[in-house]
């Protein structure tokens, strides 16, 4: 399978600019977390790749062709999506059936064993089902298709705990048997953390940040000190965030370190986590570099 | 085998560590089965690439070797070569950074090397 191409990409409801120039390549056997505050239009995103909805402008290929005119192509990518597709009468053992119609390969085993693990009962209805086995229906079914891009969009939903760590086993024991792309879009960023290759960050309808997660961990940073000895020392630096206690200050810095200016004693340097990290470059609030 | 990981720095070292450490105290023994990556990428959460990253730094340290079809093993000798490379970083891991705190702390070096004695007697006497 070939590198998804997202080009140009533009979503508009309206007046109002959902996604603005969305560019991404999207490749083989690799695991993405897309990552973005409430709204950011990240499902909307994964609804133009995956040729639910419409986009108003730019374009989506696999070797240099549309996906949209391509069923071939089309059936071999699916989007877990927040949306209940399904009748809501129907039970749990019917829509695998009616799933394992439309996706030819489904692993059937694969879904036997994770409905027994899950304790999901195939005999309840759709709309009987709590919001985590919603969840838990929904990804069973795309872990099992057999195809090359998947895309889940909080795949965790509802889960407790227990479950979301059984997905967590299921998903990595699937991609080391069949290697395939999985798009993971979420809020528990330190529950995936450790699990994605790449992350993208959505912001204000941009891809702001498209960075393997080692290189942008690499690139964090907290700062902690006496607030004029931190301000000085990060002066000219891409400070993201700050936090106050006292006169003890902490500014978070995304980016390079000036690796010719000393390091104060009275200052100490560490790496700070992912969501830490993702809190600090989407807040709202405009970072000040002065006290 | 527990492992730990923190934001310190880049989770494939942290693996490195944690499996060199495992080898250090017998955990692994030599001529022994590692888990291979799949069985560490399932357990902690961790992306498969980032775990063979990780082996392969002890691959190249030769504490590590791939048996063709069967997986990764401890070398034979390799908790010897652990603990020279140990013994070697001691004076940059531990020694410079007790004399820069005694430093800020103002203890002398004759007082740090009481305490070192003393230390040695207390575990002695253990």
């Amino acid at each position: 399978m070939k590198p998804i191409k997202v080009a140009h990409l533009v979503k508009q409801f309206n007046k109002n600019r959902v996604l603005d120039d969305i560019s991404l390549n999207i490749q083989p056997d690799t695991i993405y977390g897309l990552l973005g505050r409430n709204g950011a239009g990240k499902s909307t995103l994964f609804n133009i790749i995956t040729n639910r909805i419409p986009m108003s402008a730019g374009e989506v290929t696999i070797e240099g062709e549309p996906i949209a005119n391509n069923d071939r192509v089309l059936n071999r990518i699916y989007l877990m999506s927040e949306g209940n597709l399904y009748p809501s009468r129907m039970r749990v053992g019917e829509i695998f059936k009616l799933t394992a119609g439309l996706y030819q390969g489904m692993d059937l085993e694969l879904v036997s064993n994770l409905t027994q693990q899950f304790g999901l009962d195939v005999k309840t209805r759709f709309n009987k089902l709590s919001t985590g086995y919603r969840s838990i229906l929904k990804l069973i079914i795309a872990l099992s298709v057999d195809v090359d891009y998947v895309f889940l969009d909080e795949p965790t939903l509802g889960l407790d705990a227990n479950h979301r760590e059984l997905f967590y086993d299921a998903l990595l024991d699937s991609y080391a048997k069949r290697p395939r792309t999985f798009v993971i879009s979420t809020h528990l960023i330190e529950e995936i953390a450790n699990l994605i290759e790449q992350v993208w960050v959505l912001q204000n309808g941009h891809i702001t940040i498209n960075e393997s997660t080692e290189e942008m961990l690499q690139k964090g940073y907290a700062i902690t000190g006496p607030t004029e000895d931190v301000v000085a020392y990060t002066a000219g630096l891409n400070v993201i965030g700050q936090d106050q206690l006292g006169n003890l200050r902490v500014n978070y810095v995304y980016g390079e370190l000036v690796g010719d200016r000393a390091i104060p004693d009275t200052v100490s340097v560490s790496h700070i986590d992912l969501q830490k990290l993702f809190v600090n470059l989407t807040s709202q609030e405009v970072a000040t570099v002065e006290n | 085998m527990q492992f730990n990981f923190d934001s310190t720095e880049p989770l494939y070292l942290q693996v490195a560590e944690q499996i060199e450490e495992a080898i250090f105290l017998n955990s692994f023994e030599e001529g022994a089965q590692v888990p291979s990556t799949t069985e560490i990428s399932k357990q902690f959460h961790i992306n498969p690439a980032t775990v063979l990253k990780g082996m392969n730094i002890l691959v190249t340290a030769g504490f590590l070797e791939k048996k063709r079809g069967l997986g990764m093993f401890v070398s034979t000798g390799a908790h010897r070569k652990i603990r020279d490379k140990r013994q070697t970083e001691f004076y940059q891991d531990y020694v410079i950074n007790l004399v820069n705190e005694a430093q800020k702390l103002t203890l002398s070096e004759q007082a740090i090397i009481e305490m070192v004695k003393r230390g040695f007697e207390a575990h002695e006497t253990d």
